[in-house]
């Protein structure tokens, strides 16, 4: 290499203001056909094949070529300089999307939560004060904490006692993939599925529905499962049981089989049954790992929709906060109240994000 | 010393920009000669309907070379805003109601049609009501492509003649009817309203025809622009009205709980059952695509008009449908609209079925079957026609509170209450 730069640095090309000049061509060129290619991408005349050329070539060679070229300018540097600036060459991109993509929309959610629904007048507090004192929001709000107490406390302690039971079984793999199965569904999915378990049939004619086949055979009256209050809620929640048990199992059943045999053998030396050692040996060997557990439930239960959307949309009481988001973003086309939502939405989840984070900068 | 290979940078950026310009036109030029134009169109129609459509754009585009590109998405509200607030508008929207058009109008999203289209031509397409329903603020927005008709009674041909019953002719004689029926050991009336996020919205259109019925369209245009508010007594008195039926649990199958928890496409089916679940039941026009697939519409059930009322008020016809609004104005989408606008438009449609046309010079014989015409010619009879009022609301009523009204009426909330709620949630401009 270096034999051969003393040849080149005699060619014009290479001179010292061209090596500079050249990635800066090159960067303009790539530039210039990104904001073309914005303009081309739009063309409602364009044909498609030319349309994904155009895609690939941007987004995949141009991409590439904007890293080396600026690599190549940083290079161009002083030493010291370079070393300084290529960091933030590589992430910058990254950086810049972050923002574009997150912090923007962020504070662009929390400015828009304070305008109206058209986002043209300026209404204070007002949105607020709506998803506060409105009757189908309060319902909302008590039905999330319903969602967050029942499902994290409930699919924790199921995971973490089928975990502990299924340690000394012989068919563990078999017993752990069927719980962990549902786990594979899609939350629609899931709802389509139990659509089929909460179905209603007015009384005498068949019931398709298979809680109200087995209910009716029993000689009961068919239920409303979805619209009965308040047990609809509970219907809800019940799919969600069934679809996080399997998570918290898996990582729970982990957590338990790292604890030594030392540890148990000892405990029963001194006299402790299986009920003792559970709550005073295991569980707070592995509290660690059931508060991760707990808080990774805890922020899919706030964010929870899918399953109210498919199975009631909120109807009959089953509102949740997301839902009523989309409602009013979608629906109502009240952009202020939908952004009010989303930013509460976002302040209950922070807390539990943070202390998330925190658990896993330790663990580390 | 230096890592990067640079000449392989400096041909790799001018290669991709040597070939990235050269492989298309400017996106702002005009079009080469041979491309085709292309027209998008976004709606709510999909599967059979979407092919229906398409069919029926098929003379237009062998005509002018046009290409129409329908797109249809059962989430059209969601789909839509999408769209216009990520600056990806089709270049005609389909709206199924006229709700979302008002607000895009006032927006000033929606082109001027009165500038594009033939004004007398218009007048003479098509009857004033709909020209009204297509106009904000004075201005044409949009144009009607499909109509369909609410005010209709269902009812099993066969058992309905077998057991001797005949077809009322006003609200008194539908309420002996029942009477008879349930006297006959027999249960009157099939109703379901259960339709997951839209749970309600059946309710809703029993409210507007009783309401058409009992006090006219005059208070019904006042109670759907909230110039009188949804807690007036004629308002009240039509919720009670549906309740002399709805909450008589003689009268509807498995009652209010029936109601609440039978999807609205598979509410009608008892009544092909020996023997019939039910003998009554109202439901617009679409509802033979939800019958069993041996039901023949015509033979195993027929229609009849939801009998006035108040008879000072006529026989009103209470209905819906698509409008059609222009978002980008170039040539060819005027040619698209233009096209729209005249009967010919529907026609493969109207012919493979599921479709009445608003426009004055669509042929009765296009209809493929009775069923259709007979609707055809109450929609073209109608002393008015009003369109379906929860649609033209603001959606947080029509498609919110109104909803959850109707549900909480039946689950037994205090009406007046309910009637509050709904008119609170008003919003407030």
């Amino acid at each position: 290499m270096q034999g051969a730069s003393t040849a080149e640095e005699s060619s014009l090309l290479d001179s010292q203001p061209a090596r500079i000049l050249r990635p800066i061509l090159g960067l303009t060129a790539i530039f210039a056909a990104f904001g073309w290619s914005t303009g081309f991408m739009r063309d409602p005349n364009a044909p498609a094949w030319q349309l994904l050329l155009v895609a690939l070539a941007i987004g995949v060679l141009g991409v590439w070529t904007l890293f080396f070229l600026a690599n190549d300018l940083v290079s161009r540097f002083p030493r010291l300089w370079a070393e300084r600036i290529r960091p933030y060459i590589f992430v910058g991109p990254g950086l810049l999307l972050l923002f574009a993509y997150l912090v923007f929309p962020t504070v662009q959610t929390l400015y828009l939560s304070f305008l109206d629904a058209r986002s043209q007048r300026w209404v204070g507090w007002q949105n607020y004060q709506f998803a506060f004192t409105d009757r189908t929001m309060l319902i909302a709000f008590r039905n999330n904490l319903l969602w967050l107490v029942l499902v994290t406390g409930i699919s924790v302690s199921l995971g973490l006692l089928i975990a502990v039971l299924v340690d000394r079984v012989r068919w563990e793999p078999l017993a752990k993939s069927l719980i962990f199965l549902p786990m594979a569904i899609s939350f629609v999915g899931a709802s389509v599925i139990w659509r089929f378990m909460y179905a209603f049939q007015p009384p005498g004619r068949p019931q398709i529905g298979l809680l109200n086949a087995i209910w009716t055979g029993l000689g009961g009256n068919p239920i409303g499962w979805l619209q009965t209050q308040p047990l609809n809620t509970f219907a809800l929640i019940v799919i969600m049981i069934w679809l996080q048990t399997g998570f918290c199992m898996v990582i729970l059943s982990a957590a338990v089989k790292s604890v030594p045999s030392e540890l148990l053998e000892a405990a029963r030396i001194d006299g402790a049954n299986e009920i003792e050692i559970f709550f005073q040996v295991i569980i707070p060997y592995v509290s660690k790992t059931v508060m991760t557990v707990a808080t990774t439930v805890v922020i899919l239960v706030l964010k929870v929709f899918d399953i109210v959307y498919v199975m009631t949309s909120g109807q009959f009481g089953t509102e949740v906060i997301a839902n009523r988001m989309y409602s009013e973003m979608f629906r109502f086309r009240h952009f202020g109240r939908g952004s009010a939502l989303a930013v509460i939405l976002l302040i209950a989840v922070l807390p539990v994000m943070i202390g998330n984070i925190r658990s896993w900068r330790r663990a580390q | 010393m230096n890592p990067t290979p640079r000449p392989l940078s400096l041909s790799l950026s001018l290669v991709l920009a040597t070939s990235l310009f050269a492989c298309a036109p400017q996106p702002q030029q005009p079009d080469t000669a041979g491309a085709r134009q292309r027209v998008t169109i976004f709606g709510a129609f999909v599967e059979e309907d979407a092919r229906r459509f398409e069919a029926s754009m098929r003379p237009f585009e062998e005509q002018t070379g046009i290409q129409v590109e329908y797109e249809g998405s059962g989430d059209f509200e969601t789909l839509i805003t999408v769209r216009m607030e990520g600056g990806d508008p089709p270049d005609i929207i389909a709206f199924p109601q006229p709700g979302l058009m008002v607000e895009y109008a006032r927006e000033g999203r929606l082109v001027d049609l009165g500038e594009v289209l033939d004004s007398q031509q218009l007048s003479q397409g098509y009857r004033s009501f709909w020209l009204d329903l297509g106009t904000v603020d004075d201005t044409l927005v949009g144009v009607w492509y499909r109509a369909s008709v609410k005010s209709l009674v269902w009812y099993p041909v066969p058992q309905f003649e077998e057991a001797g019953y005949e077809i009322p002719e006003t609200w008194d004689e539908l309420l002996a009817l029942s009477d008879q029926i349930v006297a006959d050991g027999g249960t009157p009336w099939c109703i379901g309203i259960e339709s997951s996020g839209a749970t309600g919205w059946v309710g809703t259109d029993w409210i507007e025809d009783i309401l058409l019925r009992t006090s006219g369209p005059e208070v019904y245009d006042q109670w759907v622009s909230n110039e009188i508010p949804f807690n007036d007594p004629r308002v009240k008195e039509a919720f009670e009205k549906m309740g002399e039926i709805w909450l008589n649990p003689d009268y509807v199958l498995g009652g209010t709980v029936g109601i609440l928890t039978t999807p609205f496409g598979d509410a009608a089916n008892p009544m092909f059952e020996e023997p019939p679940g039910c003998y009554l039941h109202r439901q617009a026009s679409f509802l033979p695509v939800f019958l069993p697939p041996e039901v023949e519409p015509g033979r195993d059930i027929d229609f009849f008009y939801l009998p006035p009322i108040n008879p000072e008020h006529g026989r009103p016809v209470m209905g819906a449908g698509d409008v059609m609004s222009m978002v980008n104005d170039r040539p060819e989408v005027r040619q698209v609209m233009e096209y729209l606008t005249t009967a010919e438009a529907g026609r493969a449609w109207a012919e493979a079925g599921g479709f009445l046309s608003p426009h004055n010079d669509a042929d009765l014989d296009w209809y493929p079957d009775d069923l259709t015409r007979a609707q055809a010619e109450l929609l073209r009879d109608a002393d008015t026609f009003r369109f379906d009022g929860s649609d033209m609301m603001p959606g947080a009523v029509g498609t919110g509170t109104f909803w959850t009204g109707i549900v909480d009426y039946l689950s037994g909330r205090d009406l007046d209450t309910v009637l509050l709620e709904i008119q609170r949630s008003w919003p407030q401009d």
